[in-house]
């Protein structure tokens, strides 16, 4: 553990926390653009969290304190997980805390007490997007693991850290069961960021959604830090994404010129895969809840396809 | 304590446990005595039994003969690390569970409380002599004896048909079972005659018979665990006993048919062949994947417990399995971190199911309802079992960081090494095997959901659930002291795992405590390969939450206005507009549909009281039991040929045996 590592710890985690909400607004510039609408300001989201944080909380009278306290425990956990995904450099303090099965185990945590919040006030909407909700994550979930696992095995290690100085440390060949698993992980990341064609994140009709349904009794700095939270999850997948598939750019141990360089990279490889983002979602349509399953079990079984080619071919 | 062995101790406390059971017949309509006096006094003797049982653990294994059993056939004891971690389980749980049952007793409900207090404690009695047995005769007595008093204590309510139903079945396959683990031990004395464990270790059986031992062992305790095909008993059986009983049962006693496992597979026959491995592998996957699945459209709340133990005990039999499978092919280290994950795990299972049974327990006497369907709301009414049932749910849903999390963390880590099996096919086919274990692992996060949510939170969805109050002071002790033990569990596994260290290094001649990096991090083989660190984790997280709460404090006001919940501006928001148990089970009955047998019954259009109804039935009744049901009916019924009522033809049957016999003997 070095002072760079530390540096680069909490430079990621005031990173990750900063600019989760921007990177929400370019997804959502992106999106406008590509469907030739007027696009909404780059730093909308931010307005959006500063005009909700000056409202007054509206509650229902069966809130319990499980529904005030998740908006905290939930934005803590992604932002703990924002700190252990590298993106800077490979030399974090927290990486021996926690590592890519824990990742998968925080982002489990947020999800049920977002669930929980969301049938704590018993209405007919908030229990069905827990219901709905907890149907993606229990086939998104293993998904994921399974790709971790994908990328554990080449890298012989669980540690973050390691898997993406092997990744990036490579020489250049294309891995077959990277390939899959990418795959895998679009479709997931898809799923679990509630964007279309699982869910779609500008939409409040009822029969289709999922996340805005768990936090449609929330109000004011509550649903701001919901929002915030949500901002976050997007960021953090993001970054796995580019840490597993694109770890190029990122500082190798304790290097300072190597995490200064790292921020420009990142925020570049950001900007394309929010673009990226942008263009799958409007090129696809949104699914009926019914087909979710079938959409994320083929995501398992390609993250599944993925280790067993790993396997089969060794790499 | 110099001259009182650790051994000499256990079978003293097991004994008391027994003078409290008897105790309780002095007076046995007495409630006062059995709940403020003995309960309590057993909650004692529990917690001086785990403090042995953690002197034992690192002490070298001790003997006795016993001046019990038949003339020429004393009873063995023997206290070695094994026993002394699952006797540590047994202890650490019924302190906290003897400590509910002591407010949990009322006089009016099933078995006087007595006899009720006679049979819980010669149940934990029992379970204790199973786990210090030395010799086959007395390992079956205390078999046996675990097995009947469980028996009476699941029929406490036996004015009830379905409980006697339960009760039946429970018996048959336990019975079953014994039968299976007899036979086993006949396997295992390789013709010696002699059936000390001591003899059993050191004859080295012909490989076949090894082979027939661990098939009759894996048959017998499976039965007992509740392996598929062989758990058709517990969804039934557990749920009707009185909730401490449940809480026994699930937690403590499947722990103790996986001790029987792992005592005839790695001590007894001592050389494991890799392919009963991937036996156990098969079987705990798909119990724990079945378990699960089933556990997610139940009803009944206690039910759903119930086949989440079948999930939980498929993990611990995924564990075991690849246990045998580095074993067999003489990976040590490996074999010691797949030990370490079963053993782990079963710890775990035994803390967190006993405190979520024991939450259904206090539920069910402030609400005298089991049915999901009609609970609701309960963490207004009922905040300190709510609060300690949160606990309990995370724990079970393997989330970090408590405990649930670090026995699956160790059993995934022990798979990823999986790809170094010395066998084609093997090596690629196992580690896809995790997958499963990711499955069943996410699902019971959805079942967990399904089951906090639809109890403690939302509307309530019965009137009567208004009166509800919450447990009093001995429910609430024994429910904290269980949810801090998940605590603990889950925030110092290198502590544990240091306990479980003379155990691994006993049966695989490896130790995992060499490798713990302080007691700080968990790291298995090598930290660069995986470590985590649940008191890291737990600070960071803690600090992330804390920081967003007070920053959000300082800068912004806190007003609050209370107001009817929105729910898309629709006015008429009542109880009933929730999601139902079927409702939330619906998903998972969809994507899973061919593991059930659904039968449903929907009313028509012009119906003007329509009601809709809807079973999902296990298969394996109709696949495996009813046939062999109607099978031993039919050949039951061959008898009746013999019996004609007239005393003349009895008198004939004799006379024609005698003419055989006289013809043989001759």
């Amino acid at each position: 553990m070095s002072a760079s590592g530390i540096a680069a710890q909490f430079t990621e985690l005031a990173l990750a926390v900063l600019l989760a909400p921007l990177l929400t607004g370019w997804v959502n510039q992106c999106r406008a653009w590509l469907q030739n609408k007027s696009a909404p300001p780059l730093l909308q989201p931010y307005r959006t969290l500063a005009k909700l944080f000056s409202k007054e909380v509206v509650l229902a009278p069966n809130a319990s304190p499980l529904f005030r306290a998740a908006p905290y425990l939930i934005f803590g956990c992604l932002a703990l997980a924002a700190a252990i995904v590298p993106t800077l450099g490979t030399d974090l303090p927290l990486n021996a805390a926690a590592d890519a099965i824990a990742l998968v185990g925080l982002l489990a945590l947020a999800r049920l007490f977002i669930s929980l919040a969301g049938m704590d006030i018993g209405t007919a909407f908030g229990t069905l997007g827990a219901r709905r909700e907890m149907l993606v994550g229990f086939l998104a979930e293993p998904a994921l693991l399974m790709v971790l696992f994908t990328a554990s095995l080449i890298s012989h290690s669980t540690s973050l850290s390691t898997i993406v100085e092997t990744l990036a440390h490579r020489e250049f060949v294309i891995y077959p069961s990277l390939a899959f698993a990418g795959v895998a992980f679009t479709m997931v990341s898809l799923a679990e960021n509630a964007r279309i064609p699982v869910d779609n994140p500008a939409t409040h009709l009822e029969l289709t959604m999922i996340h805005e349904a768990m936090i449609l009794e929330y109000s004011g700095r509550h649903l701001a830090m919901m929002e915030w939270a949500a901002s976050l999850k997007l960021f953090v997948y993001s970054c796995m994404g580019l840490a597993l598939f694109l770890p190029f750019g990122v500082a190798q141990g304790g290097d300072w010129l190597g995490i200064v360089l790292a921020l420009p990279v990142l925020i570049a490889k950001l900007a394309a895969g929010g673009a990226a983002l942008a263009l799958i979602e409007t090129m696809s349509a949104k699914m009926r809840i019914f087909r979710a399953p079938e959409f994320l079990g083929t995501a398992f079984l390609l993250a599944v396809l993925a280790m067993l080619v790993n396997q089969m071919l060794g790499s | 304590m110099t001259s009182l062995s650790s051994l000499d101790a256990a079978l003293l406390l097991a004994a008391a446990w027994l003078a409290i059971g008897f105790a309780g017949m002095v007076a046995p309509r007495s409630l006062r005595l059995a709940s403020r006096v003995l309960f309590p006094a057993g909650a004692i003797v529990g917690l001086l039994l785990a403090a042995v049982a953690l002197q034992a653990t690192f002490a070298t294994p001790s003997t006795r003969v016993l001046a019990l059993g038949l003339p020429d056939l004393p009873f063995h004891a023997r206290m070695d690390a094994l026993s002394a971690f699952f006797l540590l389980l047994l202890g650490g749980v019924a302190a906290g569970v003897s400590t509910f049952a002591a407010g949990y007793l009322r006089a009016d409900e099933g078995a006087p409380p007595g006899l009720h207090c006679l049979c819980y404690h010669a149940f934990l009695a029992s379970m204790a002599l199973v786990l210090v047995a030395d010799d086959a005769y007395f390992f079956m007595v205390a078999w046996e004896t675990m097995a009947l008093s469980s028996y009476f204590l699941v029929m406490s309510e036996h004015r009830r048909a379905e409980v006697r139903r339960a009760g039946y079945l429970y018996l048959l396959i336990a019975h079953l079972g014994a039968l299976c683990i007899l036979l086993c031990f006949g396997a295992l004395q390789g013709g010696t005659g002699d059936y000390t464990f001591a003899t059993m270790r050191i004859v080295q059986e012909a490989p076949e018979w090894a082979t027939v031992a661990f098939l009759l062992a894996l048959a017998g305790f499976g039965a007992k665990a509740g392996i598929v095909p062989l758990h058709i008993w517990l969804p039934e059986a557990h749920p009707v006993a009185p909730s401490p009983v449940s809480a026994l049962l699930s937690a403590v006693m499947l722990k103790i048919a996986v001790y029987g496992m792992l005592r005839v597979t790695l001590d007894l026959i001592g050389f494991p062949v890799w392919w009963w491995g991937v036996i156990a592998l098969a079987l705990g996957l798909v119990s724990a994947l079945f378990g699960i699945v089933f556990a997610a459209v139940q009803t009944d709340m206690k039910r759903l417990l119930a086949y989440s133990s079948i999930e939980n005990i498929g993990l611990v039999m995924a564990g075991f399995g690849l246990t045998l499978l580095f074993r067999g092919f003489g990976m040590g280290t490996l074999a010691a971190l797949a030990l370490t994950a079963t053993l782990y795990h079963c710890l775990n299972h035994a803390f967190f199911k006993s405190l979520l049974f024991l939450a259904t327990g206090s539920v069910l006497h402030a609400t005298h309802e089991r049915s999901l369907g009609r609970l609701g709301g309960l963490i207004h009414r009922m905040p300190w079992v709510a609060w300690c049932a949160l606990i309990g749910t995370v724990a079970i849903a393997g989330l970090p960081p408590l405990n649930g999390f670090v026995s699956e963390w160790l059993l995934l880590q022990a798979f990823l090494f999986t790809p170094g099996l010395p066998q084609p096919y093997l090596n690629m086919l196992v580690p896809v095997a995790a997958a499963v274990v990711a499955l069943a692992v996410a699902l019971s996060g959805y079942v967990m959901v399904k089951f906090y949510g639809i109890v403690f939170l939302g509307q309530p969805r019965d009137a009567k659930l208004a009166e509800a109050r919450d447990a009093g002071l001995w429910e609430r002790t024994g429910l904290m002291w269980l949810a801090a033990s998940c605590m603990a569990l889950g925030l110092a596994p290198a502590t544990i795992i240091g306990l479980l260290d003379p155990i691994t290094r006993a049966f695989t001649g490896y130790g995992m405590a060499s490798l713990a990096q302080g007691w700080l991090f968990l790291a298995p083989i090598e930290p660069q390969r995986a470590s985590y660190s649940p008191v890291l984790f737990f600070v960071g997280a803690a600090l992330m939450i804390a920081v967003a709460w007070l920053s959000v404090r300082l800068f912004y006001h806190g007003r609050v206005r209370r107001s009817p919940a929105w729910d898309c501006g629709y006015p008429f928001l009542n109880s009933r507009m929730q999601d139902s148990a079927e409702g939330f089970g619906q998903p998972v009955k969809v994507v899973f549909q061919p593991a059930f047998r659904i039968e449903g019954h929907a009313p028509s259009p012009f119906d003007a009281r329509p009601r809709y109804s809807e079973s999902a039935e296990d298969r394996l009744w109709y696949w495996l039991y009813l046939p062999v049901a109607r099978g031993a009916e039919r050949v039951t019924a061959l008898v009746t040929v013999l019996q004609r009522g007239r005393i003349s033809v009895y008198l004939m049957y004799s006379f024609a045996t005698l003419l055989v016999l006289l013809f043989f003997v001759r």
